[in-house]
């Protein structure tokens, strides 16, 4: 059979996409519905408008994105038993407990607390209604938290042993399954880059609609909190990197060795700024090099010994019979520089725009010429940005918007492919957890259908964003401003339209 | 009675709130084309479901996590065996959720009408699958001794489940009417009933036709008794509904789900997906199931977080308990 179409290659590129595809949603979920939820926070503590109509703003993004999510998500749990079966029979015993733990408490609270939010501007009083935003926030973060311990034990398989008899691997310790280091560093840098593309989604929007001078007064504060939100964020995940680079180091030194093109031990070993090599005969024709600091990163001292590819894999060819046990190196080594590279990006800009957008000196009110004029982003005190450098820092402000979502998806890359060929590190190899029944036609099959139907949804998707962004924040009504006493609504008109209705 | 044996009730319950709650959406999605007389009644018929459609989907995904938990290799073998049924009800239910919520997201006439129109199909299409995939498994499929499907796409459709794919179609169909008649004032109320009406006769004949066959190829005493709680409650919901008694109608139509669900449950004890190759080869509750250990933190797990989301899902329906019409919807859109 033509290895490109083999079941098991196919089945690879189709979890490779539907997750790439559905991960671009997930962040963005997880962290505007904790930003809404905090803005409509702001308004229920101050009563400003500005912060309800931010609020419904961020809110309509926000459901347009979640709505994705949702369904995309779908496909990512049928997907075990469809194409990997033989994956889910080995490990379904401890795999499958975080799963049904994640629908059981995640995906209920959710999908429940959703539906109540946006049906429920007239039927809740506004701080019962505020709850449920938190309800829903708290739903997709213990949602992430579970799907990462899943994804933790295929990278360091803790708390079981295998049942020879069974040919399958169960469950000793489920507790050291929840809170191995793996799964809490992983959920400390994934929750962090999720607000990392949250705050750039956040300062993007606000760039495009102050760049044109409108609603000032919604987009400054959103601004503002998005570009906190990517600091904290940034500052995060490059912390939580590192931890989650070390503990790495430990229990995949296969992988950090791939993502550093590190052939040979070394030590000290130093860390490659640009590498171009030959993967067949093991070694870099060209490489620039930082000493010393892969032995830091590792190891926290700068002079450590830190092994290489071609020793990983004498060892485990040792240990587990002969064969390839490295994975694809350039797709490790350039994943890993792409996801530092656009996340640490974003940090920079985050700080940048910070520092530019000072109270006293952005939209400084000295600087006002007439009523509706807004003045230019300006740098000192009583002197404007050129307007030329103004434009372009909202340009830049942007774009950032996608910097985030690359180097998420780079890091996942990285993350899956890095631990290649195991899927379950040491344990269970990609090759023996595809389903044996499944013919290639049907793999075929499926992966035609979900990448077709999946960029058609994108188009529309970004579509309507797009045309949401630019609608802008919405106008408050009498019925906005006075929300519902009591549960269920008030009674005065049994004839009053529904606040939302589809 | 054991842990797995728990986690086989625990399942069927699953997919009993599974069928008795999006079971009725289903049936809102299909009569928006057969029920609503243009399209503000349409949007009334969305909107009755418009809170809650969400949390009813849940039900399947929870079913789907805690087979894959408590029975992997029923997992395994469900989900690569039915694979084209279920990449088609996938794909549904990925339109059908974005369909809802993309719907009012722009005023042009055109793209409402194709939402509405994706809502109606991804709404028959699973109701209708769903059947199918649930009459394979009881009469069994061709399963080999290392538990694999070996059977094609086509053996899938044979009368018996398709008879069964009638049955959730017609019987969703019903729900969802009383469901509309339960939830809606005005015009389309009465509509609702005297289709409710309708429908439910025609489900009747179907309905028993397949419990009796059900009953007659794997049924036993207590598969019998919930096959009679069937056919009365689904007589109670018609006489109901004819009274004009939409509360008792629709509780009584969601009893139906319920006991045939579980009637088809306990024809399939203790297999869980019996082989029509060897009788052998079936999977059981005891060779498919997960280790002792991994059950007992999943029934701590489930012991706790149900009545918690009977709960708030229940709160939800109250919350939105008033009945809607026409003059509830706003002007946009």
């Amino acid at each position: 059979m033509d290895l490109a179409l083999a079941p098991e290659t196919l089945a690879r590129w189709q979890f490779g996409i539907t997750t790439v595809y559905h991960f671009l949603f997930v962040p963005l979920t997880i962290s505007l519905a904790a930003l809404t939820a905090g803005l409509q926070t702001a308004w229920v503590r101050t009563e400003n408008e500005k912060y309800l109509r931010a609020t419904k703003f961020w809110g309509k993004l926000f459901l347009i994105n979640i709505a994705m999510g949702v369904v995309t998500g779908i496909v990512q749990e049928f997907q075990f038993g469809m194409n990997w079966s033989d994956y889910s029979r080995f490990v379904g015993d401890i795999f499958g407990a975080p799963l049904a733990f994640e629908a059981l408490i995640a995906f209920f609270f959710e999908s429940t607390f959703i539906g109540l939010w946006i049906f429920g501007w007239d039927k809740l009083p506004k701080r019962i209604h505020l709850a449920c935003m938190w309800m829903v926030s708290i739903g997709t973060i213990l949602s992430a938290y579970f799907i990462l311990a899943a994804n933790s034990w295929m990278q360091h398989p803790v708390g079981y042993r295998i049942n020879e008899e069974r040919g399958r691997a169960e469950l000793t310790d489920f507790w050291q399954v929840l809170t191995q280091n793996t799964a809490l560093t992983q959920f400390f840098h994934t929750m962090t880059a999720a607000f990392l593309v949250g705050g750039a989604f956040m300062v993007g929007i606000s760039a495009f609609h102050l760049a044109r001078k409108k609603h000032i007064p919604v987009m400054r504060t959103s601004l503002r909190l998005g570009l906190i939100t990517l600091i904290i964020a940034g500052l995060g995940t490059a912390i939580s990197g590192d931890l989650l680079g070390k503990v790495m180091f430990k229990q995949q030194p296969m992988k950090m060795a791939a993502a550093e093109a590190l052939w040979d031990g070394e030590a000290p070993a130093p860390f490659s700024v640009f590498a171009y090599g030959d993967v067949d005969k093991g070694h870099n024709s060209v490489a620039i090099e930082i000493p010393g600091l892969l032995s830091f990163l590792a190891n926290d001292d700068f002079t450590s010994y830190v092994p290489g590819i071609n020793d990983i894999n004498k060892a485990e060819q040792e240990k587990f019979g002969p064969g390839d046990y490295r994975p694809n190196i350039p797709v490790a080594y350039w994943g890993f520089r792409w996801m530092i590279g656009f996340g640490m990006a974003s940090l920079g800009i985050g700080m940048l725009g910070l520092w530019l957008t000072r109270k006293k000196f952005m939209l400084a009110p000295g600087l006002r010429t007439g009523e509706d004029e807004v003045p230019n982003l300006v740098l000192f005190k009583r002197k404007a940005l050129s307007p030329r450098l103004g434009r372009w820092y909202w340009i830049i402000a942007l774009w950032t918007m996608a910097f985030p979502l690359i180097a998420n998806s780079w890091g996942w890359i990285f993350t899956e492919m890095g631990r290649q060929p195991w899927v379950v590190y040491g344990v269970l190899r990609t090759r023996d957890a595809v389903s044996p029944g499944v013919s290639q036609g049907e793999v075929l099959t499926s992966m035609i259908v979900f990448t077709t139907l999946y960029a058609v949804l994108a188009v529309i998707e970004v579509k309507l964003l797009v045309k949401y962004v630019k609608a802008g924040p919405p106008e408050l009504t009498e019925d906005d401003l006075n929300p519902p006493t009591k549960i269920g609504g008030d009674s005065r008109d049994p004839d009053r339209p529904m606040a939302f209705s589809y | 009675m054991e842990l797995h044996d728990v986690w086989f009730v625990l399942i069927a319950v699953l997919w009993i709130g599974y069928f008795f709650l999006e079971g009725f959406d289903f049936g809102i999605g299909v009569l928006t084309k057969v029920l609503a007389r243009g399209r503000p009644e349409k949007r009334v018929l969305i909107n009755t479901i418009g809170p809650v459609w969400d949390g009813n989907e849940v039900w399947l995904l929870t079913a789907g996590g805690a087979t894959f938990a408590a029975f992997p290799e029923w997992y395994a073998t469900l989900f690569s065996g039915f694979y084209l049924p279920l990449l088609i009800i996938l794909v549904c239910l990925i339109v059908r959720g974005v369909a809802f919520e993309y719907r009012v997201k722009r005023p042009e006439e055109n793209w409402q009408r194709n939402w509405e129109a994706a809502i109606f199909w991804t709404s028959l299409i699973p109701a209708f699958l769903w059947g199918v995939a649930f009459g394979n498994i009881v009469r069994g499929v061709k399963i080999d001794g290392n538990m694999e499907y070996v059977g094609t796409f086509w053996d899938l459709l044979n009368p018996y489940a398709l008879l069964g794919g009638l049955v959730t179609l017609t019987l969703f169909t019903f729900h969802g009417a009383v469901f509309a008649s339960l939830k809606t004032v005005g015009d389309i109320r009465a509509r609702a009933r005297a289709l409710a009406l309708k429908l439910g006769l025609v489900t009747a004949v179907l309905a028993l036709l397949f419990l009796v066959w059900t009953q007659l190829d794997s049924g036993d005493s207590w598969s019998f008794m919930a096959m009679v709680i069937a056919v009365v409650a689904l007589v109670g919901a018609i006489g109901a509904i004819r009274v004009g008694r939409e509360g008792w109608s629709f509780a009584l139509s969601g009893i139906t789900i319920a006991a045939a669900v579980a009637m088809l449950f306990l024809a399939l004890f203790p297999n869980v997906m019996p082989s029509s190759l060897n009788a052998e080869w079936s999977l059981t509750v005891t060779n498919a199931s997960s280790s002792p250990y991994t059950l007992k933190i999943m029934t701590w797990c489930a012991a706790i977080a149900t009545p918690l989301v009977l709960l708030y899902q229940s709160w939800t329906y109250w919350v939105f308990r008033k009945r809607i019409g026409t003059q509830h919807l706003a002007e946009t859109h």
